[in-house]
């Protein structure tokens, strides 16, 4: 009798200590957010104490390791954005156009074959895409433009664009799919032709899914690093020219760390106060992201 | 208007097109069928090219990296550490490192991983605490790998002082893909049926004696699964752990985590960045390596899916 | 520019719909077996039988949806006004727009409740007033007073039964011949199922209408002949009156007395 009352108890106990310990699990997530919140605001602070946030946000001129220091973060920014808004273009038409053959024209089997291969691009490391960048489209780019420099934008975009293609036709393609029979079925009785319906009823029936998987490939590309900084350059600058070298606010942050910056100088501390801006704008797409695949859910319950 | 003769009952009577038409209803549509139809096709052409522009450009990718890396590999190549001189230079150590760090990432990611996601699936309530978590977790998959470098950086190299070590890049990734380890296992996790853990917990079951003989099992391939590809992200991560103070010269084999380290895509970044072409080759050797090591792992994680898949 | 479809529909004859020896095979297996029938203009046939007879199948053929269906394989003739729809000539999509269709389930557009009514006219290249043919149609569903403030609403915010009527609006503002009605009350309360039953009757004036139901009071209230479809076969085509209260066929008889299906 007490055997079985013993047994029980440790159970109880043995329940209690695992749902403590999984619980610590999930509460490292957590810790891992204020870390990073709390190291990014305390050395940023840090710096903000002798560069103003305005000049830090509104100048144009970002160059912390000569003297006169300069630390408008503009240009950064704009190496950033210059390189989000080429991988767009490259990767949204395309990558919208392929969820669209593979949901609405393509055969089961082709399907199954091709979305694979297609993420197979998005699981190559982002060296490689650099490697890519400068060995084999970074030439190409300058026999057909002679002026292009040898640490450009446009090659950077280029791959940049290819590595999150398969983000944008795989979660596309999903949403596409989504999208019920009976509706296409409405369409097509109504007159129209698979062109019309695939483009008239179900792209925009699964507009809110698609404008997601943009808004995540986008992200992905802002916060890309190692791809930029081989193929684009080291050269911060306010241009929006795609042949020349610009500097993005990843590889500014990793120039700093393979320098000899002395921590703790201001200078070091630039990679907080950028590191905390990328933080900020990841998050901001994030959770427009999230907002965004909430509606969706809401509307096809 | 004269209606057409009829016949008898089954036989139908048609009267030639061009009489005039007794229907006023037609006419206010033009179908324009064939510029439709035209569009159509030219529209499904844009959207194949799209298809195969994808996959050409994995193709030439790969093509190129084999073009200008394959002749590079030897046992030298792979046995040898860096060196100055191209020829003699190998990826003896930016492997062991990759090795070491993969070993202590999966460790320690891992049972967090799982741990977490079962605590999300199978222990907590439906709270805002509860949500609170989920959207952390997701917002923490879309956070920058640099970032992770910077947090790394600040926390295990300087505040716990472990250094440029193994260890603290080591932790620093198993934090980077931890939030991808536990969505991937929640999936794995909800995909159990909730008639095993009712039939358990009718017999009396407690809950961790549900979890761990009826739920962790089934749900276990498709958990390692996603842990693999998980993993395969962090073997090619380099910006972390270049934050963290991987150096890129490294000659000698990593003995213990507190010990200097380096890691394949890092010896690759390295070498692509040095302007003498024999440079060129060893890097597309090493990348070739590199993407071999992530096949494998790919391939074994694809297995598992569709044994995993057919179980069900 | 008219194609002969559209011709062969503007020369109204006494048969809308003719098929001959009808049969669709998905595969292997056969779903409408050698069908002879045919629809006259201006009335009411209704198509029953028991769940997999075929009904829908057939009611399919006469707009060629089952060409969606790559399994799918039509043979024999189905003739519009005396012209073959299965024709080599003919596109699909020319017959879509004679020949119309309402869907069990109610299934708008994610769009707003103009939009709905309007996607046929825009895709068509309707050459008059849009506005005005969306209002014609909306009346004619008797749909037009409960919406008409609210055009813009998204289509999904109406009831099941003000959707459907919708459903039934989109359909007719092409300007059909035929309106092919797949169990258009099924998913329906009784109230929005009567209301559409009213449609239907006053739309006889105007179209051609075939109807699927399982539902063989409704058959018998609306339709003016009635056909009872099994395991593919056409048992029995009738004046609906006739077929109800004295049929020919011993499982027609069975059927209606409940005694399967």
């Amino acid at each position: 009798m007490t055997q079985n009352l013993r047994a029980r108890r440790r159970l109880v106990i043995q329940e209690r200590v695992v749902s403590t310990l999984l619980l610590g699990c999930g509460v490292i997530s957590i810790l891992t957010t204020i870390g990073i919140v709390v190291v990014l605001l305390t050395q940023s602070l840090g710096f903000f104490a002798e560069v103003s946030p305005v000049e830090f946000l509104t100048g144009t001129r970002w160059s912390p390791g000569l003297i006169p220091q300069s630390f408008g973060v503009l240009p950064l920014v704009n190496g950033t954005l210059l390189i989000a808004a080429g991988a767009s273009v490259v990767a949204i038409p395309i990558g919208l156009a392929t969820a669209i053959y593979l949901s609405e024209y393509a055969s089961t089997r082709v399907r199954r074959t091709v979305k694979p291969i297609l993420e197979i691009l998005a699981g190559i490391p982002t060296v490689v895409y650099g490697y890519l960048g400068i060995t084999l489209v970074t030439p190409v780019l300058r026999t057909v433009f002679p002026q292009t420099q040898i640490f450009n934008a446009a090659s950077a975009a280029i791959v940049v664009g290819i590595m999150i293609l398969p983000m944008i036709s795989s979660l596309s393609e999903d949403a596409l799919s989504a999208v019920p029979r009976s509706l296409r079925e409405a369409g097509h009785a109504l007159g129209a032709t698979r062109f019309e319906v695939s483009t008239r009823v179900v792209v925009p029936a699964a507009l809110s899914g698609i404008s997601a998987s943009f808004i995540l490939a986008i992200s992905r590309a802002i916060g890309e690093t190692m791809a930029v900084t081989i193929a684009a350059g080291m050269q911060p600058k306010m241009s929006l020219n795609l042949l020349e070298s610009i500097e993005t606010m990843t590889a500014y942050i990793v120039q700093v760390s393979l320098g000899d910056t002395p921590y703790g100088s201001l200078e070091y501390r630039t990679i907080f106060a950028v590191g905390l801006l990328l933080f900020l704008i990841t998050l901001a797409m994030n959770l427009l992201r999230q907002r965004i695949t909430r509606r969706f859910r809401e509307v096809y319950e | 208007m004269s209606a057409p003769p009829f016949g008898p009952h089954g036989a139908e009577h048609v009267t030639a097109p061009t009489a005039p038409s007794i229907d006023p209803r037609g006419g206010r549509f033009e179908p324009r069928i064939e510029t439709r139809r035209r569009k159509g096709r030219v529209f499904q052409a844009l959207c194949l090219g799209a298809v195969i522009f994808g996959i050409a450009s994995l193709v030439v990718l790969l093509v190129d990296v084999a073009a200008d890396g394959l002749d590079v590999l030897s046992i030298d190549f792979l046995t040898r550490y860096a060196s100055r001189i191209p020829s003699r230079a190998g990826i003896r150590a930016p492997i062991l490192g990759s090795l070491w760090v993969m070993a202590l990432v999966a460790a320690v990611s891992f049972p967090l991983g799982v741990g977490a996601a079962l605590y999300l699936e199978e222990y907590a309530p439906k709270s805002w605490f509860t949500r609170m978590l989920q959207t952390n977790i997701a917002n923490l998959a879309g956070v920058p790998s640099i970032v992770y470098g910077i947090l790394g950086l600040a926390v295990f190299v300087r505040f716990f002082a472990l250094g440029r070590s193994v260890l603290a890049g080591a932790l620093t990734l198993a934090l980077l893909i931890l939030p991808v380890i536990i969505i991937s296992a929640q999936e794995a996790i909800r995909a159990v049926p909730n008639s095993l853990r009712e039939a358990s917990y009718g017999l009396g079951a407690t809950r961790w004696q549900t979890i761990r003989h009826q739920v962790l099992p089934v749900a276990m391939p498709g958990i390692l699964t996603g842990t693999i590809l998980a993993l395969s992200r962090a073997i090619g991560e380099t910006a972390p752990l270049i934050m963290i103070g991987a150096l890129t010269f490294i000659a000698f084999d990593p003995a213990t985590p507190l010990d200097s380290f380096t890691v394949l895509p890092i010896q690759i970044y390295n070498w692509v960045t040095l302007p003498q072409e024999e440079f060129r080759h060893l890097a597309a050797g090493g990348i070739v390596v590199l993407l071999t090591a992530l096949l494998l792992m790919n391939a074994s994680a694809i297995v598992l899916r569709n044994r995993y898949r057919k179980k069900l | 520019m008219s194609t002969e479809i559209e011709e062969a529909g503007a020369v109204r004859t006494r048969v809308a719909l003719k098929t001959r020896s009808l049969s669709v095979h998905y595969g292997d297996s056969p779903a409408v077996r050698d069908i002879t029938l045919e629809v006259p203009t201006n009335r009411i046939v209704a198509f029953i039988g028991p769940s997999g007879c075929g009904k829908s199948t057939l009611l399919r053929c006469f707009n060629r949806m089952n060409d969606l269906i790559p399994a799918a394989r039509v043979d024999g003739e189905v003739l519009f006004h005396g012209r073959d729809l299965y024709a080599p000539d003919v596109d699909p999509v020319e017959v879509r727009r004679k020949v119309g269709m309402v869907f069990q389930k109610p299934n708008p557009f994610p769009k707003s409740i103009f939009e709905n009514v309007a996607f046929g006219l825009r895709i068509n290249g309707f050459k008059d007033d849009i506005g005005e043919r969306v209002e014609q149609s909306l009346r004619a569903a008797a749909l037009w007073e409960e919406v008409k403030n609210r055009l813009d609403a998204g289509a999904l915010s109406l009831s099941g039964g003000q959707q459907q009527r919708l459903c039934i609006a989109r359909a007719l503002a092409v300007e059909p011949e035929i309106l092919l009605m797949d169990e258009p009350a099924s998913a329906l309360d009784p109230t929005a199922t009567s209301r559409i039953e009213d449609l239907i009757r006053d739309l006889k004036r105007d179209y051609t209408i075939v109807i699927v139901t399982h539902n063989m009071q409704q058959a018998a209230r609306v339709s003016d002949e009635t056909a009872f479809l099994y395991l593919g076969e056409l048992i029995e085509f009738n004046e609906t009156e006739r077929l109800f209260t004295n049929p020919d066929n011993e499982r027609t008889e069975a059927y209606i007395t409940g005694r399967f299906g």
